[in-house]
């Protein structure tokens, strides 16, 4: 039995596969219910339910224990009417159901100003923001990608340069983006390009690099030359792993986004978790951070599926 | 053990001997003159291949065979282009060929066959290659297909294959593009011995049936003399060419003959020809440690 479970670099059969799947996403949760809902675990605050004789008491004051407990010495001390309260998260832990419920509130919570937005508008024009950074990205970098992995000459002449600037921070270029560009998307996704595009070009040129090369050579005695090699045989032979990098660098690109949103008029889903904390509304930061996970999750299952569609060939290779 | 009485390797039956006058008043197709190879390493200067030469006539089938180390792969990478040598010529059909082409058709021994396309399509590539139209290329690469038995795969894609099959096809995708010569390296080497011996047959029965000279380059003693009609035997450090042996062995050729005399005298010589007996035994030899390490009441004494 535990041969089965800890065998190495065995896969496991499909129940216990799933079941452990299940277990990563409910572990966690576990734990953070058991935070929550067992009051001796860890609850370091006291919320107030009956101020008694305290002057800077109020229903629903959250204090630290230590505090609590000195007043209530005090009032004792004092013989006037003692606090009362429950033990209690910091505000910046919410209980799960709290979160649950503020799932459903944070998109029907009004805006608190004129100039904010709902929730589904943040997130629509933060996936907006992200689309054309990756596309502006992707359609000069993997071009620029695959011919320095295919033509050394490229190669020599592109990598220097992208090397250096790949180490320069994207944010960094927040203010000169927003001189340049204007205060509305185009800075943001500006951002999101530079933070993709340097990074793009030495992933995709290194999968190319890395077909394999008697491929290349099995071509050129079937007669494929130049133009014919790089679009009958570099392209396709890497586009699997093409596909995989560009998943992986969609994620990276999401990590730009929250210094995108910050720079000209503040917007998008990450704004809206500035303010929602600056309200010190934790659960709608909670509900937003796991919408981000649950959008990017989604994607990269869905460009997953996707591509065992496109690509059947890499499909029964996974089977058999 | 008691030694055979064989005959010599350079002994001809006549029907033998009239078959190899015949095929040197054959067309050359492929003639290598004065073929050096030399690479740059840290340790100097390394000569690969010294002062190669040699004449391959049509439909010819030949072997080439050496120690690890002759250069046998430099050479048939040369000749299909796929590295440059240092100096000297090689022609086809009378003409100095540079670089690769798809008048040299090339089997590799790790299949090298496209993943992304089906048989069908693999086999179609060079069609496509050389200009050929989408339905006759279709056409064309269905019949190669045929030819190697693959019908019933044309669709599928070469992780389905057995290793056996991956070769037929890749021995159709090079056949296909009708070369002048078809370069095999070592093309059976990853396959086991069943399939070799199979791969062998089908290969005898191609060639016998097609157009095609062939230059094949295996370290497989049984499976030189078995193919070729002459081997090239070189030598390593540098590879140089030691002999060129007309296979005695009557055509055409069975599993049968791998016991007859011809074939066994054939084998003797390469024998002596790539092990030499060593001139200084003990010395710098490659030996093991070995002390007995059986416990003297155990069970099984001795595997004697």
């Amino acid at each position: 039995m535990a041969n089965q479970w800890f065998a190495v670099r065995k896969e496991l059969k499909s129940r216990p596969r799933t079941m452990m799947a299940i277990l990563s996403f409910v572990l966690p949760l576990l734990i953070w219910s058991a935070v929550s809902y067992i009051p001796w675990l860890w609850h370091p605050m006291m919320s107030v339910t009956e101020p008694g004789d305290v002057s800077y008491f109020k229903v629903g004051t959250l204090v630290e224990r230590t505090v609590f407990d000195q007043e209530v010495l005090n009032m004792q001390q004092a013989d006037k009417a003692l606090p009362q309260g429950d033990r209690a998260n910091p505000v910046y832990l919410p209980a799960p159901h709290e979160v649950a419920v503020a799932f459903y509130t944070a998109f029907t919570t009004e805006p608190q100003r004129r100039n904010e937005n709902w929730l589904h508008e943040s997130l629509w024009s933060s996936i907006q923001v992200i689309f054309w950074g990756f596309f502006i990205s992707s359609i000069i970098g993997v071009p620029i990608g695959i011919l320095c992995g295919t033509y050394d000459v490229f190669s020599r002449l592109f990598e220097p340069f992208v090397e250096f600037f790949r180490y320069l921070p994207a944010p960094a270029f927040g203010a000169l983006a927003v001189a340049i560009l204007g205060i509305h998307a185009a800075p943001k996704i500006a951002i999101i390009f530079i933070g993709t595009f340097f990074q793009q070009i030495l992933v995709v040129s290194n999968t190319t690099r890395k077909l394999d090369p008697a491929l290349l050579e099995a071509a050129q005695t079937l007669g494929a030359k130049n133009l014919s090699m790089l679009f009958r045989v570099v392209i396709p032979g890497i586009i699997t792993d093409l596909y995989k990098d560009m998943r992986i660098l969609l994620g990276w690109a999401w990590t730009y986004l929250i210094v995108a949103e910050l720079i000209g008029t503040s917007s998008g889903i990450t704004w809206f978790i500035t303010q929602q904390a600056r309200y010190k509304n934790f659960d709608n930061v909670f509900a937003a951070i796991m919408i981000i996970g649950i959008i990017g999750l989604t994607t990269d299952l869905l460009l997953a599926w996707l591509g065992k569609r496109i690509f059947p060939w890499q499909r029964a290779a996974a089977t058999a | 053990m008691h030694h055979l009485e064989l005959p010599s390797y350079l002994e001809q039956a006549p029907e033998v001997r009239d078959r190899f006058d015949r095929l040197k008043q054959r067309p050359v197709v492929l003639e290598v003159k004065d073929l050096n190879k030399t690479f740059d390493s840290r340790a100097g200067e390394v000569t690969a291949l010294k002062n190669i030469n040699f004449k391959t006539h049509k439909r010819e089938f030949v072997c080439v065979i050496g120690p690890s180390g002759c250069g046998k792969s430099t050479l048939i990478r040369i000749l299909a282009g796929l590295e440059t040598p240092t100096s000297g010529q090689m022609l086809l059909d009378g003409k100095e060929v540079h670089g690769p082409g798809p008048d040299r058709g090339m089997v590799f021994q790790g299949y090298t066959l496209f993943p992304w396309l089906t048989v069908k399509k693999n086999v179609m590539f060079g069609l496509e290659m050389a200009g050929r139209g989408k339905l006759p290329a279709e056409e064309e690469a269905l019949q190669w297909i045929d030819l190697v038995g693959l019908s019933k795969f044309a669709n599928s894609y070469p992780h389905q294959l057995s290793g056996g099959m991956k070769q037929r096809v890749a021995i159709a995708r090079a056949l296909a593009n009708q070369p002048r010569i078809l370069l095999m390296d070592e093309p059976f080497g990853a396959l086991d011995a069943q399939t070799r011996a199979k791969m062998q047959s089908y290969l005898l029965e191609i060639w016998k049936n097609i157009d095609i000279t062939i230059l094949f380059i295996t370290h497989d003693l049984d499976e030189a003399i078995y193919l070729a009609d002459r081997i090239l035997v070189l030598k390593a450090h540098p590879g140089e060419v030691q002999e060129l042996i007309e296979v005695p062995v009557p055509q055409p050729r069975n599993p049968d003959q791998l016991l007859s005399p011809e074939f066994l005298a054939t084998k003797k010589r390469l024998e002596e020809l790539i092990h030499p007996p060593e001139a200084d035994e003990g010395l710098n030899e490659d030996h093991l440690n070995m002390v007995r390490m059986v416990s003297v009441d155990d069970e099984v004494e001795s595997v004697f």
